[in-house]
Parts: structure tokens; C-alpha cells; sequence
């Protein structure tokens, strides 16, 4: 009996690992430009590892790395992350959770990252276990955290300084707008993102980040009540479309 | 440079949120499944948020100053160019990051 659930484990582990070769290919040099950008800031490279296991949201990371270089206040800091990953909380809405026996569940929930909702937002998950569903989370981590803590003491030991390395992170969101974008091709959108920007940059240069992502969110919102309440048959078929119109976040690619 | 305290206390309150933000929603599931509204932000909202971050991480550079600009202006179309051709997000990123950083490096030796 124990050798049988040995080798379901080892079955578990090994399809998983399949599962997350495609987007470990990305994770890992994103996380090794996260790395060598710490000890850059000016960070312990150690920081690197603890960014990556603890916090383990890529792109609040980044970000996160050039609020704490300013000194930015806490409660700032709190805003930011709550806005940036504010579009986690619909990730339980498709996630199987209810296959994941209970103990693990706050880690998979804690690991519920864009790319492991990703690879289980498809028809492909269906007949994943739940131990299967854990062990891609766990390697997504693995690839994430060892490629920051590389790339930190790498960094650590370059003895040139690169410049333009943040660059990475522009890349990064220009990408995800970009997939985002193919999915839903609504042109208000990012131009009611752009226009909010410009108004938080003219009225509020202090909390830029802040009062944008609230008047875009606010625009949204009164957007939605407005064609909502002219529209009621669009409203009607948002939830066949939310599946085929769901974002491919980074490494998705296959 | 910030104090291991405040660096402790902001990796600590950046978790707290991403977690609460992915756990929370499990436990108030079917009144969230519900709302339209936050359905239909769920799908607008991705494509803005990071129009927006990506713009922040531009402010720094002002259009005038050839140094930067010049630089940032290249990686943006070499990301937009290589994204648009390989719909990989690992070539678009090291490749628009590369042009960036070479271009950052020498542009100002």
C-alpha cells in the first residue's frame, strides 16, 4: 500500500513537472532579472529569496523593489499591493480548490500566482489530482525563487554595473497588456487607463500609482452602470464569456 | 538605504494582502460569483492595470532627455515588435531588456 502511493506521488510530481516546463522557462529568467535588480537597489542578496518566497507575486515584487529603494510609506505600500493584485481575488472563481486535501489548501491558495491559475483555468486540469495541482505550484515557486536567488549572487559578483536593467519590468507589463489586450479587444479600456495615469501625474505626482489605478477603477465601475443599465442583454452573456475572455498572464504560451 | 525593520514590515504587509486577496475569495465565493459588476471588471480591468504599471515604471524618464528616452523608446518597440511576432513572453522581455540594457550601458559610458 505504501509503495502505491509512493509511485501515485512520483506520477503526481512527474506531470507536474511536464505541466510547468513552458512557464518555468519564463519564471526563471524573469526571477534571475528580479535577483540581480536587488542587489542593484542597493539590497543583501539574501533579500532576493525572501522577496520570492514570501511575498511571490512577480510583478508586485518588482514593484515593490523601487517603493521600498524611495521609502515609500507602509500604508502606501499596502494600497499598491492590494490595487496590483486586486485581480487575484477572481482567480478562485474557476480554481479547484475543493481537490486539494485541506492541509494544503492555504499553500495552494498562498501559491495561487497568475501563471499556476493559468495552467489550470484550461480543460486540461479536469483530471488533475489535487496533489498534482499542489506539486506544479510548488515547482512554479522553485523555478521563481531559484532564479531570484541566483540571479542576486550573480549580480552580487558582476563586476559591472548594468544599466537599464528595471527595463525588464516594462517589458513585463507592455507583454501582459498586450496578451490582456488580445483577449478583449476593448479600446476604452487602456485609454481610459492612459487618460487616469495623466490626471494622477498632473493633479497627485505624490501618489501617482494610487489615485490612477482608483480613478481608472472608478471609471470602470461607472462604465459598467452606465451600458449596464442601457444593455441588459450584454450583461446576460458575461458569463459564458468570462471563461474564452480570461487574460493570459506571462508564460502561458504554449 | 531602508532598514532591515521596514523591509521586514513591507515584505510582510505586501504577503499578508497578495495572500488574503487569493484566499478571501474562497470563502465569500457565491455572493462573488454573483455580481456582475465585479465580473465585468474582472475582465476589463488586466489590460488598464497594466497600461498603468507600465507607464509608472516610465516616470522617471523625461522626453527631452536623450539619454534615457532614446533607450526606453527602442526597448518599447522592440517589446511591442517581438511580442507581436513571437507571442512569447520570454523573447519579448530578454530581448526588449537586452536592446534596453545595451543601449542604457554604452549610450552612457
Amino acid at each position: 500500500m505504501f509503495d502505491a502511493r509512493t509511485r501515485g506521488g512520483a506520477r503526481d510530481l512527474a506531470g507536474a513537472a511536464a505541466d510547468t516546463a513552458s512557464v518555468g522557462l519564463s519564471l526563471f529568467p524573469l526571477g534571475l532579472s528580479l535577483g540581480v535588480l536587488v542587489v542593484h537597489t542597493g539590497l543583501e542578496w539574501w533579500w532576493a529569496t525572501v522577496f520570492s518566497a514570501v511575498v511571490y507575486a512577480g510583478s508586485l515584487e518588482f514593484l515593490l523593489l523601487g517603493l521600498v529603494a524611495a521609502a515609500t510609506p507602509l500604508a502606501q505600500i499596502a494600497v499598491t499591493a492590494f490595487l496590483v493584485n486586486f485581480r487575484h481575488v477572481f482567480y478562485a472563481l474557476s480554481f479547484p480548490l475543493h481537490k486539494v486535501r485541506r492541509g494544503a489548501r492555504p499553500y495552494a491558495m498562498f501559491a495561487l500566482t497568475d501563471e499556476a491559475y493559468a495552467l489550470t483555468a484550461g480543460d486540461r486540469a479536469a483530471s488533475w489530482s489535487g496533489a498534482r495541482i499542489v506539486w506544479m505550484q510548488v515547482l512554479l515557486q522553485v523555478y521563481w525563487v531559484a532564479g531570484a536567488t541566483l540571479g542576486a549572487v550573480g549580480g552580487a559578483l558582476l563586476p559591472v554595473t548594468l544599466h537599464g536593467l528595471e527595463f525588464a519590468l516594462t517589458a513585463l507589463f507592455v507583454v501582459l497588456a498586450l496578451d490582456a489586450w488580445q483577449a478583449r479587444r476593448e479600446l476604452p479600456v487602456p485609454l481610459l487607463a492612459a487618460a487616469s495615469y495623466a490626471i494622477a501625474a498632473l493633479v497627485t505626482p505624490g501618489q501617482l500609482l494610487l489615485t490612477a489605478m482608483a480613478l481608472f477603477t472608478g471609471g470602470l465601475l461607472l462604465r459598467h452602470v452606465m451600458t449596464g443599465s442601457v444593455d441588459v442583454r450584454e450583461a446576460d452573456e458575461e458569463p459564458s464569456a468570462l471563461e474564452k475572455a480570461a487574460p493570459v498572464p506571462v508564460g502561458a504560451e504554449r | 538605504m531602508p532598514t532591515p525593520l521596514y523591509l521586514t514590515a513591507a515584505v510582510a504587509l505586501s504577503a499578508a494582502i497578495t495572500w488574503g486577496l487569493r484566499a478571501l475569495p474562497f470563502a465569500v465565493l457565491s455572493p462573488l460569483r454573483r455580481s456582475a459588476a465585479l465580473r465585468r471588471l474582472s475582465l476589463s480591468m488586466p489590460v488598464g492595470v497594466m497600461v498603468i504599471l507600465a507607464l509608472y515604471t516610465l516616470r522617471g524618464i523625461e522626453p527631452t532627455a536623450w539619454r534615457s528616452a532614446v533607450p526606453a523608446a527602442a526597448g518599447l518597440a522592440a517589446a511591442v515588435a517581438l511580442h507581436l511576432r513571437t507571442r512569447n513572453a520570454v523573447v519579448s522581455v530578454l530581448g526588449a531588456t537586452a536592446l534596453h540594457v545595451a543601449l542604457a550601458t554604452f549610450w552612457q559610458a
